[in-house]
Parts: C-alpha cells; sequence; structure tokens
C-alpha cells in the first residue's frame, strides 16, 4: 500500500500535493497495491471529492480547529497512527517546507528509512529504490531501504500532476482528534502571507531571476513586469539578496531555494557554483548576460550576450504583443 | 539558561565533485562548517551576548576533521565542544545520526541543562533537512525549521518559519529545536584574537561505547538507508549563444521559447 500525505492551505490542496497524490497512485499501480491519503487541517473535509480524484482507494482525514496550521508533533502523531494502522510500503508527501519537516519526524518515530528530495524511484521486486541529487545537485544518489515504510519526500516539479479525474468512490476515515498536553506548548500564532500573487518559486514553471547585474533593487521592477507577462516566478542571486534588492526568500542557490522549472532565466546573474546548485536541475536555461564568458553560458540552452537594460524591455515589448496575438 | 549547536564538516561550497567507479572520491575535498550551522552557532552566540543565554556547548559527530568545525563554531563565540568520533560510525544515514547526537546530549545532561537546540536547516553534503526535527521527535520537543528570527522572552520563544509564499509565526514553549537559514542573522567573521582564544577552548571526545551504543546500531549496519550508487548528474552542454542587434536576439530567444521550450 502506497500512502500519500497530502498537504493544504488556505483551503486549497497544494501543488506538490497533486503531483505526490498523482504519483501515489502510479505507484501503488506499478506495485499491484492501494493507494491511501491522509489530510490534515481545518475544513479539509471539503477537499475529499478532490482528493479521491486522484484515484485514492481510502482517506484519512482529521479536521479540527487546532490543526489549521501545520504542528510538527500534532501532525505526526495522526501520520503515525495511520501508518501503524496500515502498514503501508511507502509514504509518500510533497516537497515543501512541511513535507521536509514533518516526514523525518514520522520516519524516526514509526522507524522507515527516509529519502527526501526524490525526483526519481525504481521498484526492484520487492525494494523501492529512491535516487535523489546530493552534494546540492552535484551527486545523484541511489538510496535504498533496509527499513520499510520507505519515507520518500518527492522535489517539487518533477512528478506531473494527473490531470484525469479517475472516479472511485474512496472509503472514507475521519480521525479525531484532541492535542496533548505537549502539543499545547506550541502554536502557529499565524501566518502572513508574501507573495504578490506571483507562484512560488519552488513550484512555479518559469522562474525569472536577478543578479548583480540588475544594479539596482528599482530594477527589479522590469524582472517582475516580464515575470508578469510569463506567468513566472521572480528569483534572485545571493549578490542582489544580500544588496538588499530582494527578500530572502528570493534566493536560488546552495544557500537559498532549489528550483526545477521548465524554464529559467538567468538575468545579470554570473552563474556561480553556489548559484548553479540552486538551479541547474531546470528544464531550460536562457541566459542574459553582456560578459561572453561568463559560466551562466556554459549550462544556458539559449544565451544572449549583450546589456539587459536594451534587451530586457524589447523582450517584454514583444511579449505584449505576443499577448496581444493571442 | 543554556544552548546547544550542533554542527557539520562539509565539502566546501566550491567543491567539485568526483567518483571513482560510482562511490564518492574525498581525496581532494577541502571541509568548511556548514553555512547553515554557521547560521546557528552565530545566533547562540548573539543570545550569549544579550545576556539570554550563559553557555553555547557545540556537538558534532564526524571523522577528525569535524574537530575544524568546531573549532570554527568556539572561533565565533562558542565556549565548549563536544566531538563523537568512531569508525563505526561511517555510512551512517540521519536516522542513525540523530540517535548518537541524542544520545552525546544526554551524556551532556540533555534538556535538564540546555533549553535551546539550535541546527542548521540543512548540512549541504547530505542534503537531507531531517537530523533536526528527528532529534525533537526523539526528544520529545517542539521544533521550528527554516526559521529567520528567534526572540525568546522568559520560557518562551517566539520564531518566524519561511514557507513557501509567506511565513508562519510559532509560539513556543523551550526546550525547543530551532533550525537556522539565511537570512536570520550575519555571521561574523572571526577575528584572530578570537581563532586564538578557540584553540584553547575545551573539547570533549566520545566514541559510541563512551555512549554505551552498541556497533552493530551505528554505521551501515544500524541505518535504515543505503546509498547504493553515486553517480553524476548529466553534464548540461552550452547551447546556442547568439550576439547582436536586441530586436534581432529577441527574435531568436522568442523562437527559442516558442519551438525549443514550448512555453509560449
Ligand atoms: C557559502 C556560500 C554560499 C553561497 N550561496 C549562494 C546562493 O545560494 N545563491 C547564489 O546566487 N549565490 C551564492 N553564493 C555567492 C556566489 O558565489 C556568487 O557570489 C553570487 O552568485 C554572485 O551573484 P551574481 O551572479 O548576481 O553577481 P556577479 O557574480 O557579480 O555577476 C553579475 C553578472 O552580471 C553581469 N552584468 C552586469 N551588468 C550587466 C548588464 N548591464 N547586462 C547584462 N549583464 C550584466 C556581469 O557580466 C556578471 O556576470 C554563495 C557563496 C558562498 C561562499
Ligand atoms: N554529523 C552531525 N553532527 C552534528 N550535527 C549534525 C550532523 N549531521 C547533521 N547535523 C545537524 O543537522 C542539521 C541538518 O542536517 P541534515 O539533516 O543532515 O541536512 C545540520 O545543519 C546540523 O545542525
Amino acid at each position: 500500500m502506497v500512502l500519500v500525505v497530502a498537504e493544504a492551505r488556505e483551503g486549497a490542496l497544494r501543488k506538490p500535493a497533486k503531483e505526490a497524490l498523482s504519483e501515489g497512485r502510479r505507484m501503488a499501480d506499478k506495485l499491484g497495491a492501494k493507494a491511501v491519503a491522509v489530510i490534515i487541517g481545518e475544513g479539509v473535509k471539503t477537499l475529499l471529492k478532490e482528493i479521491s480524484g486522484y484515484g485514492m482507494d481510502k482517506i484519512y482525514v482529521a479536521d479540527s480547529a487546532f490543526l489549521k496550521y501545520y504542528h510538527p508533533m500534532a501532525y505526526a502523531r495522526i501520520i503515525s497512527e495511520v501508518v501503524a494502522k496500515e502498514s503501508p510500503k511507502v509514504v509518500l508527501m510533497g516537497g515543501t517546507q512541511t513535507g521536509r519537516d514533518l516526514m523525518p519526524r514520522v520516519a524516526i518515530r514509526v522507524g522507515g528509512g527516509y529519502a527526501p528530495d526524490c525526483t526519481g524511484y525504481e521498484i526492484n521486486g520487492d525494494s523501492i529504490i529512491a535516487v535523489r541529487p546530493a552534494i546540492s545537485g552535484k551527486v545523484i544518489v541511489k538510496v535504498g531501504f533496509k527499513k520499510y515504510p520507505a519515507f520518500m519526500v518527492l522535489r517539487p516539479n518533477v512528478f506531473g500532476v494527473n490531470e484525469d479525474i479517475i472516479s472511485v468512490s474512496s472509503e472514507v476515515v475521519e480521525i479525531s482528534f484532541e492535542p496533548t498536553e505537549v502539543e499545547r506548548k506550541q502554536i502557529v500564532k499565524e501566518f502572513s502571507i508574501k507573495t504578490a500573487g506571483r507562484p512560488e518559486l519552488t513550484e512555479a514553471e518559469i522562474v525569472v531571476s536577478g543578479g548583480r547585474g540588475l544594479k539596482d533593487a528599482a530594477n527589479f521592477a522590469m524582472l517582475e513586469e516580464l515575470a508578469d507577462l510569463l506567468g513566472a516566478a521572480v528569483g534572485a542571486s545571493r549578490a542582489a539578496v544580500d544588496a538588499g534588492w530582494r527578500p530572502q526568500s528570493d534566493q536560488v542557490g546552495q544557500t537559498g531555494k532549489t528550483v526545477s522549472p521548465k524554464l529559467y532565466m538567468a538575468i545579470g546573474i554570473s552563474g556561480a557554483i553556489q548559484h548553479l546548485a540552486g538551479m541547474s536541475s531546470s528544464k531550460y536555461i536562457v541566459a542574459i548576460n553582456k560578459d561572453p564568458d561568463a559560466p551562466i553560458f556554459n549550462v544556458a540552452d539559449f544565451g544572449i550576450v549583450g546589456d539587459l537594460f536594451k534587451i530586457v524591455p524589447v523582450l517584454i515589448e514583444r511579449l505584449k504583443k505576443e499577448k496581444a496575438r493571442s | 539558561m543554556k544552548a546547544v549547536c550542533f554542527v557539520k564538516s562539509v565539502p566546501d561550497t566550491e567543491t567539485r565533485v568526483r567518483l571513482t567507479g560510482n562511490r564518492l572520491d574525498k581525496s581532494e575535498i577541502k571541509y568548511i562548517l556548514n553555512p547553515y550551522c554557521e547560521f546557528a552557532v552565530e545566533e547562540a552566540v548573539r543570545k550569549k551576548e544579550a545576556g539570554i543565554v550563559d553557555e553555547v556547548l557545540v556537538i558534532s559527530m564526524g571523522p577528525s576533521r569535524a574537530q575544524e568545525a568546531i573549532r570554527s563554531a568556539l572561533a565565533i563565540g562558542a565556549d565548549r565542544g563536544v566531538h563523537i568520533e568512531d569508525d563505526n560510525l561511517d555510512g551512517s544515514d540521519a536516522i542513525v545520526t540523530a540517535r548518537v547526537l541524542v544520545e552525546a546530549f544526554k551524556k551532556e545532561g540533555g534538556l535538564d541543562n540546555y533549553q535551546i537546540l539550535l541546527f542548521g536547516l540543512r548540512a549541504i553534503d547530505g542534503d537531507t533537512w531531517s537530523v533536526p526535527s528527528m532529534i525533537a521527535e526523539l526528544l520529545g520537543i517542539p521544533a521550528v525549521t527554516n526559521i529567520v528570527k528567534l526572540d525568546i522572552n522568559g520560557n518562551k520563544a517566539i520564531a518566524i518559519r519561511m514557507v513557501e509564499g509567506g511565513e508562519e509565526v510559532f509560539e513556543v514553549e523551550l526546550p525547543c529545536v530551532f533550525a537556522a537559514r539565511k537570512g536570520l542573522n550575519e555571521p561574523r567573521y572571526p577575528s584572530l584574537p578570537s581563532i586564538m582564544k578557540a584553540k584553547k577552548k575545551p573539547i570533549t571526545r566520545y566514541t559510541i561505547s563512551d555512549l554505551g551504543i552498541p556497533s552493530d546500531a551505528v554505521g551501515k549496519v544500524g541505518s535504515f538507508t543505503e546509498v547504493l550508487e553515486y553517480t553524476l548528474p548529466p553534464q548540461r552542454q552550452a547551447g546556442k549563444k547568439v550576439e547582436g542587434e536586441p530586436e534581432q536576439v529577441v527574435e531568436e530567444l522568442i523562437k527559442f521559447l516558442r519551438e525549443v521550450a514550448n512555453i509560449i
């Protein structure tokens, strides 16, 4: 059996959760096994139909006001109880901050092997082998499990979302929840949303990133306009973040976020090894840089050697025309 | 109140990875204190400077080079170190690492002595981002990972955790695990006198038998996962590179976006 931990926020399933549900179904089919989901939160019962559409045979739901925001201990306890009941072979979750915080807790609690940031897996008879990057993407490792369940957290944007609704009538099991004394000692007081209507960096199909070449914060308005035309997220190099031009949450690289979009545009970014660590698994890379020897060109599928201040405005106008036409 | 920082020695960020067969070739790797652990140590030392914390202990598990990571943390201003070194530990996964670190922590008095447990969000070698949450679970205490702010007030803390698209404000009772990310603070460059002073600070050494851990509970045998194979990721090739009038190069880019990348 494959257990998928689905994650919702603000009443909606998150994209990495959809990817995990989709892959959970596919994996279960390969194993000839059932796929079961668990969803935790407040008001998440409204999502049961949608979750069921991913072909889940059974759904566990813990719906409580206390669980409105992520609570590491409480969430881990609930999932561990489901694991104890169902004895899954594999437990999957999307690679969000929550997934990467929660799954290690559950793994050590129930005693299963843990593999985060998976970009693939192999099924070998009775064994699962996880494939994942390590050392900031400089190597790919194959991880074997000696203790099951195998806990796997999936890198966002790697596993496709199943668009076809698989119609099954899932069995629904409600989990009654009461916080423990210790759990009451930790609460999330508030959740503040900080994105300006743009997709989240780690989940975006397209990322437009700027570096020191942008010269100052105000010039990022140009990249934001470009991003909005493409439906993209805006990223930044560490140099742009450390200069105070962009928030920490925008940084791509070894000490920032890892992104795997379909298209990554590096504008005024040299392509230092620590930056590449965060974006070299992008499907396509486009670079705009005035230095023909900038290392970013070594990894770019399409490079423009030139002044970004001349090229980006032309690109914006061109994309506007494109939009008007379609 | 006392604080403990868990630190790891990792390959320098400039490291180019080489393989011998399908194993990692470690012969030419230079090692540093994990950058994420620097944020953790800096935070603990700042809490000490602010009079909130009166001792900062640093714990590291690893081969002899872990001593250097501990010394780097001591140079930032931590007070003393604990180094767990044992040949049996080679090949330990995150779960074993967490268990061993917990035993060393307990040997130092554990939660009776230390209420603030600081970690890096991730070690940039294994990239598992899991040891902090695992240790919190083993100790039965809360954890706030990926923090950009930490305020301690008596036995309570407010920690801001960065998540996709926003921030979660956690209120927790100590003891608690915190895992640091970039943005929490700006780590100092230790001065020469601090580096000299760090050389004289005490480091206690433990083997696994000192911690009462049997050798079959650690290393490859004790781990729940094993690395079967290392390979290099597919090398990216330099693609098309154009230069010229903005209108002309943009037209070529549009063609690429439409015909190759398929995004417009
Ligand atoms: C421990 C550690 C961790 C790090 N982590 C990260 C990380 O997570 N992310 C990260 O990005 N970096 C990281 N770095 C920093 C990294 O080494 C580089 O310093 C950084 O990526 C450089 O940013 P940049 O490319 O914007 O700036 P630069 O390297 O200064 O590059 C600017 C580029 O802009 C080009 N340019 C300038 N003007 C124009 C113009 N008008 N038109 C077109 N092009 C122009 C220049 O030719 C140049 O190539 C880390 C470093 C260390 C030591
Ligand atoms: N061998 C170790 N010794 C001490 N601390 C460690 C060790 N491994 C991991 N940690 C701590 O756990 C954090 C996250 O590491 P990881 O879970 O391996 O990505 C690190 O930044 C350290 O704070």
